[in-house]
């Protein structure tokens, strides 16, 4: 291989190797290549290794530790291609694990360094133990007290399933530390990793070889972060392949190796879905494994991977049609066993693994034309419909009639499903027709709807709103100030009505009349009750609720603050465990974040500004420069208030969701207490779930406000079950 | 060896296509720094039926979206099958560029192609019928886009057009 490269290329072909490290699915052949070129020419060798450590100290200093680990893993095989000495690899392993003797540092600090070794293991463990067996030995106890004094409070937040079988969600280092105990008892023999050094065995054991140079890991840095401690996902074992090759077991190295290179494989190509496709389905020894099945039960494992997975999740439905495509034989089949097996076990399910299930599979559907054997699922419809799987089914045919239209849902499923199909999603006008005449806000709805048709003025509309009456007050000595929600459900309802055509025509409409939206809203109680009234015209329209809370939001016609009240309200909770209310939650919570970031950005950019100002003084003396500067610091001290007001907002908001999430479970907890009921009812597993979801999905901005959650709201007089939820969430990063 | 390194930074999906808008106002080097720059996507081969609704929910998948304009055909003024949509950020658009461009709504397959912004008149068909241009010639029956093209309506085959 070696033989036929320039020698000119030696320097160019360094770089091109050291970026090789980004396709860690095909590490060996580049190990072998380095290792044929030391034999070749022993600086080149010298030179590479040093380039390594210095891009090793580099990615750790940037807390880039998921590069780190491969670039380890480079390391460690050189090992094996006769490029690095192996006293030299164990002494940085070392030096890795010694960290587990570190004080006050945090325990995924020492995780990762201990993870780091593990991983290499199945590598070059072999080679190792064959050299340095002694002090292998040593490393590998030191490891294990180290894994047996871990703390592992955040596992359950981070399990998938709740239940331990079929397969139990094991933490991620104890399910490694398992499967590298297995391999040292088969005497390091390890068979599946693609080894091509050893064909050049006889080249290759004639070259000089290197000693890497001592290796401290850096220090600790209070603002170092850490890669998050997960669980191993697995769905599959040897029962599920029903022919042809067999699938490795859970603890064996060969499908930590497999599943470490279906990881790499993605995460390389998962911006070109045909690409990432076609490398997973080519994975060398694919003959010897029951592929589609790993595939499969990766791909899974990272769309339900908590908190996030690495990628956005619709990457992950595309790429799912993609092999499918590539494997319509074959890959369709497997798929349709895995969505029947995580139906199967739906009950024991994360709530937001579910969330993502139901987003992916109504996607999927709509993509194969809605085609499912909905019978095989018939036993959903003998449970209560609060229960986990008629209400996976239910939200799933409510995402798919996004997708499409309901008479589409209607056709497409059994009539014995009936229950389970949503509603049509018509506006519910209060105003509509005559039998409404009764009521308070008939008369002027019909006035103000003709007002509208004409196009009158603000000034008229308002005028005629005065008409309304206001059930909240004796007296009319006001001008029609105060918050009075029938004047709000009157124009509202009218208006919305008018409007109910299209998402775009009620923009419009809310776009039109903002100025009186925002009169009628100015208080609290006129924001709460907006909401209110788009809910009782749209709800049987989720989606269009959604939207229009989105743009009330952004047009500032309601605050983030009023619409999670309303959310908990008394009034929604019959509302509570569906899918949209949460969606609902969640987008407001991340518009929030994202204008508290975008305000910070523009304090950063104002700061930036005034700095390269004050240096143009320095140089031009000029008295404009000064007139600047001073506009730049007014500029920066209003920005940095702004900044502080939302941010203040943003901790309001936090504090306001996990209040209500306390004042609900409590309640919920108190009376299961006092009437001796079990406390595990669906609702209670939904809400429980949900507040973890909050922490998980935006545990970067929480971060910031812990001392305040931990005096105010997550106190020690807490009823543990509720408590736990906060304790698991703070083991994340501890 | 190259091939595989630019395999690395490869990311072909977001890509600028060959097509110009031949309406656009100004030259190809502005127009093509705004389409590198741009949170809007062009929808093209969407059904006449397929709604507003239908088009956000699937391309909220990749993101927050600002706006979505349904194309109408220039006379009638009813969807005749493409559509415009706006995202808050590019990072969103170019997901949609790579997840949502090839996959199907309401059961068609979906094209979607940077844009270099809307302005109000490219919500119409530049056909010489309203519709889009490529209704105007094509050949086939698509019954989701008024059966057969434009032409093909008014000569309809098995009809001689020479009268030699």
């Amino acid at each position: 291989m070696s033989g036929t490269l320039p020698v000119q290329r030696r320097s160019s072909s360094k770089q091109e190797i050291i970026d090789a490290r980004l396709l860690p699915e095909k590490l060996t052949v580049y190990t072998t290549l380095v290792g044929l070129l030391n034999a070749r020419n022993y600086n080149f060798g010298g030179e590479f290794v040093e380039a390594m450590i210095r891009q090793l100290k580099e990615t750790l200093k940037n807390n880039l530790y998921n590069e780190a680990v491969y670039l380890v893993r480079f390391l460690s095989d050189l090992v094996n291609c006769h490029v690095i000495a192996a006293p030299s690899m164990v002494a940085m392993f070392e030096n890795f694990v010694s960290v587990t003797q570190e004080e006050d540092v945090p325990q995924v600090r020492s995780d990762w360094f201990v993870y780091v070794v593990l991983s290499c293991l199945p590598w070059v463990g072999k080679e190792l133990y064959e050299k340095k067996d002694v002090e292998m030995d040593r490393l590998l106890s030191q490891i294990e007290g180290y894994l047996k004094r871990r703390v592992k409070t955040h596992v359950p937040m981070l399990q998938v399933w709740t239940a331990e079988k079929p397969h139990p969600q094991e933490e991620y280092l104890d399910c490694l530390w398992a499967q590298i105990q297995k391999l040292k008892k088969d005497r390091w023999q390890e068979r599946h990793i693609l080894r091509p050094y050893i064909a050049f065995d006889s080249v290759l054991c004639e070259a000089l070889q290197h000693n890497l140079p001592p290796f401290t890991p850096p220090g600790h840095m209070p603002d170092a972060q850490y890669p998050m401690p997960r669980v191993v996902f697995r769905m599959f074992d040897y029962t599920d392949a029903p022919e042809g090759p067999v699938m490795p077991g859970s603890h064996s190295v060969e499908r930590f190796v497999i599943e470490e290179n279906l990881h790499c494989i993605i995460k390389t190509h998962w911006r070109e879905r045909k690409t990432c496709a076609a490398q997973l389905l080519s994975y060398p020894g694919k003959n010897k494994i029951p592929l589609n099945y790993h595939i499969v039960e990766v791909i899974f494992g990272e769309l339900f991977q908590l908190p996030s997975p690495p990628h956005i999740d619709v990457m992950y439905t595309t790429l799912l049609i993609e092999l499918c495509k590539l494997q319509p034989g074959s890959l369709p089949q497997v798929l349709a066993q895995a969505t029947e097996m995580l139906y199967m076990r739906l009950d024991t399910m994360n709530t937001t693994c579910i969330d993502r299930l139901i987003n992916w599979f109504s996607h999927h559907l709509s993509n194969f034309q809605f085609r499912w054997s909905w019978d095989d699922w018939s036993d959903c419809l003998t449970v209560d419909l609060e229960k986990p799987k008629p209400k996976f089914v239910k939200e799933v045919l409510e995402k798919s009639m996004r997708l499409s239209y309901h008479q589409r849902i209607v056709d497409i499923v059994p009539p014995t499903f009936s229950a389970l199909i949503p509603a049509e999603p018509s506006f519910i006008f209060k105003y509509a027709d005559e039998s409404a005449s009764s009521l308070p806000g008939y008369a002027v709805s019909i006035t103000v709807g003709n007002a509208i048709k004409n196009r009158a003025s603000n000034e008229e509309i308002l005028t005629i709103l005065k008409e309304v009456p206001n059930p909240n007050q004796e007296d009319d000595d006001d001008e029609g100030e105060s918050f009075n929600p029938l004047k709000i459900d009157v124009f509202l309802q009218t208006l919305l009505h008018l409007a109910a055509k299209s998402f775009s025509h009620s923009f419009s409409a809310l776009a039109k009349f903002h100025e009186i939206l925002k009169t009628l809203t100015d208080s609290d109680e006129g924001k709460l009750h907006i909401l209110k009234v788009v809910y009782e015209v749209w709800r049987n329209h989720p989606q269009m609720i959604a939207v229009l809370v989105d743009k009330m939001i952004r047009t500032q016609i309601v605050d983030c603050a009023a619409v999670a009240n309303w959310l908990f309200s008394q009034d929604m909770a019959h509302e509570f465990t569906r899918l949209f209310i949460w969606e609902i939650l969640h987008s407001t919570i991340r518009k929030m974040n994202k204008h508290v970031q975008k305000i910070q950005k523009e304090l950063e950019e104002a700061k930036d500004k005034l700095e390269k100002q004050q240096h143009k003084r320095v140089t031009d003396m000029d008295k404009n420069s000064e007139d600047e500067e001073g506009q730049l610091e007014e500029q920066i001290e209003r920005l940095q208030e702004k900044v502080e007001s939302a941010q203040s907002e943003q901790k309001n908001l936090f504090l306001v969701i996990f209040q209500r999430f306390i004042m609900l479970l409590t309640e919920h907890l108190v009376r299961c207490e006092t009437g001796s009921v079990d406390i595990s009812t669906p609702w209670y597993k939904n809400c429980i779930e949900r507040l973890q979801q909050i922490f998980l999905m935006h545990h970067v901005t929480i971060q910031q406000y812990m001392g305040t959650l931990e005096n105010l709201l997550f106190t020690a007089e807490l009823d543990h079950h509720i408590l736990a939820v906060y304790q698991q969430f703070c083991a994340l990063q501890l | 060896m190259s091939a595989k390194l630019n395999a690395l930074n490869s990311d072909s999906y977001i890509d600028v296509s060959q097509y110009r808008d031949q309406h656009f106002k100004g030259n190809r080097y502005e127009q093509e720094k705004l389409l590198k720059q741009s949170h809007t996507l062009y929808v093209g081969n969407l059904s006449f039926y397929t709604t507003e609704e239908q088009v956000h929910e699937l391309f909220s998948k990749s993101g927050d979206v600002k706006r979505i304009i349904i194309g109408l055909d220039k006379i009638k003024k009813t969807a005749c099958g493409f559509c415009f949509v706006e995202y808050y950020t590019r990072a969103d658009a170019e997901h949609a560029m790579r997840f949502i461009n090839g996959t199907r709504l309401d059961d068609r397959i979906i094209r979607t192609d940077w844009d270099a912004g809307f302005k109000e008149g490219r919500q119409y068909g530049r056909g010489k019928s309203g519709g889009q241009v490529r209704d105007e010639y094509r050949q086939d029956y698509d019954p989701a886009r008024g059966g057969y093209g434009k032409l093909a309506q008014q000569h309809p085959a098995g009809e001689s057009r020479n009268s030699f």
